[in-house]
């Protein structure tokens, strides 16, 4: 019972920011309701018992993407509303069609998918003597994902490299 | 009053599809591009959501991963947004039609 009302209410505040995320007209306001859904999806982490990932939400996402989107931010200042002009040829009502259209295939699919008998959970091979949601994420980083973990590595260098090249004036 | 997965499906799609709006309706691009992050969300959402149920960690070691492609799309996209900016004084993505046609 107390955690269903967790999840209402959780899934409440992340579905309500991100509304706000997207209609508001000011950027600034924008990034800061998207701190406040990224917060609220970190407790949906540790509702599910992902701790570990909690932890990497609030760093990652509160803590540094949406620094860099504040600087971005801060650093555009426009002369005018940045939504002033608009191209005769957009077609807004296509965009929501379509998305309502997405909405009803994954309602369709959840449905479904609802209906289907589960099959019986297999428990992964669990390594004797870890224990715990960190040490079982960094054994499997460490041993059967070693090689995209590598290469996750080499993507950010990569794009590290990237935003500098891109961001600096000249070369 | 039980939670199931199914829950937590929903409660993702819907995040999903407020993303997709959001990339759809909005002209300024910094929105647009914090749209996608909820998007990536849903999707962690979901995974995670799997791995609680079927007790097994696959689903967040891929939910890390598609933190670290989130993190590398935004610090080279606001990058782009940058560039951009210096060269044409907007962030209406209805005005960045230089390779359109």
């Amino acid at each position: 019972m107390g955690t269903a009302i967790a999840f209402y209410f959780i899934s409440a505040c992340i579905l309500g920011f991100a509304v706000l995320v997207i209609t508001t007209k000011e950027t600034v306001h924008s990034v800061l309701f998207l701190v406040l859904d990224f917060l609220f999806v970190a407790a949906l982490y540790v509702l599910l018992g992902a701790q570990f990932l909690a932890a990497i939400q609030i760093l990652v996402y509160a803590g540094g993407i949406v620094v860099l989107y504040l600087f971005v931010v801060m650093l555009v200042n426009l002369k005018r509303p940045p939504e002033a002009h608009s191209d005769p040829r957009r077609k807004t009502k296509l965009g929501f069609g379509l998305a309502a259209a997405v909405l009803a295939e994954l309602g369709a699919v959840a449905a479904y998918a609802s209906k289907v008998p589960a099959r019986p959970i297999v428990p992964a091979a669990v390594v004797p003597g870890i224990t715990g949601n960190t040490e079982v994420v960094g054994w499997m980083l460490y041993t059967s994902y070693l090689i995209p973990f590598e290469i996750a590595s080499m993507l950010l260098l990569v794009a590290m490299i990237g935003a500098i090249v891109l961001a600096k004036r000249e070369l | 009053m039980e939670i199931t997965p199914t829950h937590y499906m929903l409660l993702s799609a819907a995040l999903f599809i407020i993303g997709v709006v959001g990339v759809m309706v909005r002209r300024n691009i910094i929105i647009i591009f914090m749209s996608i992050e909820l998007i990536l969300n849903a999707v962690n959402i979901n995974l995670i959501a799997y791995s609680a149920q079927q007790q097994n960690a696959v689903g967040q070691v891929f939910a890390i991963f598609v933190i670290a492609v989130a993190a590398a799309e935004a610090a080279v996209g606001l990058g782009i947004i940058l560039a951009f900016y210096r060269n044409k004084e907007t962030i209406n993505i209805d005005e960045m039609n230089l390779m359109r046609w």
